[in-house]
């Protein structure tokens, strides 16, 4: 086991250390990935309902934003649907209540997710493993209670028909066709930016430091401020997601900030594979569909989704792009 | 590139069929609530039930219309409602949603309804902003509102001698609400509010807060809560033995299936309002022992009875107006006075409240009881012109 992830990790970072094979310093792969997923953005609101693939994209960035932080930074937080939910409550109030463009209430959002992110952060990386995530839910739940209590979230009817609005006060983006490519857009700016983090020499000294902490320490990085710097990295990230799903229900409510959001993003990343660039997406594709088009079952979508996450922690613990990674024999 | 294929034949059959009466016309009706979480037994599968007697007792097919029922579990969350909504109305060719319990859900629902013009006949929801500040064309809210609740419970205590009121109240937006209404209603009856004790949301261990309510002197206690919290301060209360102590339990937000649920030793002597209860008279008593029959035994409860009178009053509409054109069968709905064996006569107002009697009833003990789900003791009849919000007190938009 050890030496198939100390095998793996050569091949990650082969790439960084040889010249670019192809753009950006992709492997080919990855780049013929990167470009099937744009052709499936382009044609899916084709094929398929547009709001559930927004809602797939939305999502798929929460879970590579959380893998960020839990698949190469090795924290676990289980407090995400923090900054999930608070951005996604700022820019749905910045939107409704002040009348900001949709890409100033996206990034109002973000900007919310990532000072929380800070705060939280520079007190929860103090403590390791379970207390670590302790800390984190602890933080989450303040959030949730402020949402609760706060007098412009609407307590449990939260804020409801947020406009879409006019980006950049031009295109309309009421058709959910003209939403979609703006979500198509910020997910792949999101997965872009999360890729090149995890491939750039930061991305290296956090993948040491997940590890082994006290021999990075001993070579003299300073881990403290890289497991910072990637907490905030990966909050407002989930924060970018949380706003724009703001906007594509024109709604933020607590189902954002509940704990549940946060066990649901775990459950994402898990099921599609920790620790790879792609599995997080298949993950939340998994889990979304399966709660869309299983809704008709009632009560048996949460029997079925917990007998899969059973069967996926039983039979590929890594994951289904890990397994998939481990069979191709190139870390996906 | 189907879809405007479909669009197209839609329209071109639509304009074809518009002239002639017997016109075959297909509507398809969404029940959208929870199933799987706390409102499943008093919505649930029940509603899909309700909703296909009412079908049945219209005798659709006969009459040029078919209907198909779909279903989905919204879990109580408004992202999931508002995705299935959008998804039925615009791929699956949904006409009308009926239920929607959760308040969140429900003004969900209700936006995405009046953007996509389509009917929305909400039943299960209590938020009274459905047909106050956030009230819509597209929207009928069938059986009862928060408001109803409060005012019925309310002033109906106080004019039977329970002048001293306490708050149990969940410390959010919608508890506080509750409160605010009911304390205006005790008031401007007659009554006193001598204190109230704000619990966390969601609570567990009400017992301090109940202690405090029982040595307040106070004569009710009101329960300004909603699903979980009200079952356990009830439960609770029920082992600090408060309703034996000789204070009055007033559920503000309570149904048969949690009476059910907690049973009647637990919650003898509750006071509550419903609009319909299955042993009110005689068509209400026919049609809930066939609802019984087809839902393994279980009683509907007043959400389920909504369900079924609101899909058969949009369902006479669409007989009138022989089509499913929203606007037309909207105007007709409000137009027509309703009536059916559940809720008896009534009228749907413009700001889409549907208008009939309320009920207050007080729990039975378990020696009154005469055998499973015999609960409840009618204590007044709340008239509709009373058991509603006036309509122009709710700032509604649609009412000038």
């Amino acid at each position: 086991m050890a030496a198939e992830t100390q095998n793996a990790r050569t091949q990650v970072a082969a790439p960084a250390l040889t010249p670019p094979a192809s753009m950006m310093g992709m492997p080919r792969h990855h780049l013929l990935i990167f470009l099937g997923l744009l052709a499936l953005g382009l044609i899916g609101p084709f094929v398929l309902y547009p709001v559930f693939l927004m809602k797939v994209m939305c999502f798929a960035l929460f879970a590579c934003a959380f893998n960020l932080l839990l698949g190469y930074g090795g924290l676990l937080s289980f407090g995400h649907a923090a900054y999930f939910g608070s951005a996604s409550y700022v820019s749905a109030y910045a939107a409704k209540a002040w009348g900001l463009t949709p890409e100033l209430a996206i990034l109002l959002g973000t900007a919310t997710a990532a000072v929380l992110g800070l705060v939280f952060g520079a007190l929860a990386i103090r403590r390791q493993g379970i207390y670590f995530a302790m800390v984190t839910l602890a933080f989450a739940q303040m959030v949730y209670f402020f949402s609760v209590q706060a007098p412009f979230t609407g307590g449990e009817d939260g804020i409801q028909s947020v406009p879409r609005g006019h980006l950049f006060g031009l295109i309309d983006l009421g058709p959910d066709r003209s939403l979609y490519f703006l979500v198509l857009a910020v997910t792949f700016f999101g997965l872009l930016l999360i890729y090149r983090i995890i491939h750039s020499p930061f991305g290296q000294v956090l993948k040491a430091i997940r590890d082994n902490e006290p021999r990075s320490i001993s070579l003299g990085y300073r881990t403290n401020q890289y497991k910072l710097a990637v907490f905030v990295l990966s909050a407002t990230l989930a924060g970018l997601a949380g706003a724009t799903k703001a906007l594509v229900f024109q709604l933020a409510s607590l189902t954002d900030v509940y704990w549940t959001m946060s066990g649901e993003v775990v459950l994402m990343t898990l099921l599609g594979g920790m620790g790879t660039v792609f599995g997080p997406i298949v993950g939340a594709a998994v889990v979304v569909t399966m709660q869309n088009y299983l809704a008709t079952f009632g009560a048996w979508v949460t029997i079925i989704q917990g007998v899969i996450f059973v069967v996926s922690v039983l039979l590929f613990r890594e994951g289904i792009i890990g397994v998939l990674g481990r069979w191709l024999k190139k870390p996906l | 590139m189907t879809r405007i294929r479909n669009f197209t034949l839609a329209a071109v059959a639509a304009t074809l069929l518009s002239g002639t009466a017997l016109a075959e016309t297909a509507v398809k009706i969404g029940v959208l609530n929870d199933r799987s979480g706390v409102y499943a037994d008093l919505s649930g599968e029940g509603s899909v039930v309700a909703a296909q007697m009412a079908v049945e007792d219209f005798k659709a097919a006969e009459k040029g219309i078919t209907v198909e029922i779909v279903s989905a579990d919204h879990q109580n969350k408004p992202d999931v409602a508002s995705t299935i909504a959008r998804q039925w109305y615009d791929q699956d060719g949904v006409d009308v949603i009926v239920d929607v319990p959760t308040s969140s859900a429900a003004l969900a629902v209700n936006d995405i309804t009046r953007e996509k013009n389509k009917v929305f006949i909400n039943s299960g929801a209590g938020t009274a902003d459905l047909t106050g500040p956030q009230c819509s064309p597209n929207t009928v809210h069938w059986t009862y509102d928060t408001w109803a609740l409060a005012h019925g419970t309310g002033s109906a205590m106080v004019e039977a001698g329970h002048k001293k009121w306490f708050f149990l109240t969940a410390d959010y937006a919608f508890g506080q609400a509750l409160e605010r209404d009911t304390t205006a209603v005790v008031e401007a009856a007659g009554g006193e509010v001598v204190g109230t004790v704000r619990h966390p949301f969601p609570g567990s261990d009400f017992s301090s807060f109940l202690l405090q309510a029982q040595s307040s002197g106070a004569d009710v206690i009101g329960l300004a809560n909603a699903g979980g919290d009200t079952i356990n301060s009830i439960k609770q209360a029920s082992e600090f033995g408060i309703t034996q102590g000789g204070q009055a339990i007033a559920g503000l937000l309570v149904f048969l299936t949690d009476i059910h649920a907690l049973g009647l030793e637990t919650a003898q002597g509750l006071v509550l309002t419903e609009s319909f209860y299955w042993d009110l008279n005689d068509g209400t008593r026919e049609w809930s022992k066939r609802f019984a029959e087809r839902h393994d035994g279980d009683m509907p409860t007043m959400v389920q009875a909504g369900v079924y009178a609101g899909v058969l009053h949009y369902l006479k509409a669409v007989e009138a107006t022989g089509g499913k054109d929203a606007t037309a069968v909207l105007a007709k709905m409000k137009e027509m006075p309703t009536d059916d064996p559940l809720f008896g006569k009534g009228t749907i107002r413009e700001d889409g409240r549907k208008v009939h009697d309320m009920y207050l009833f007080r729990v039975k003990t378990p020696d009154q009881s005469q055998g499973p789900w015999d609960y409840y003791e009618q204590v007044a009849t709340i008239p509709a012109d009373q058991a509603f919000r006036p309509l122009n007190e709710g700032n509604c938009p649609l009412v000038k």
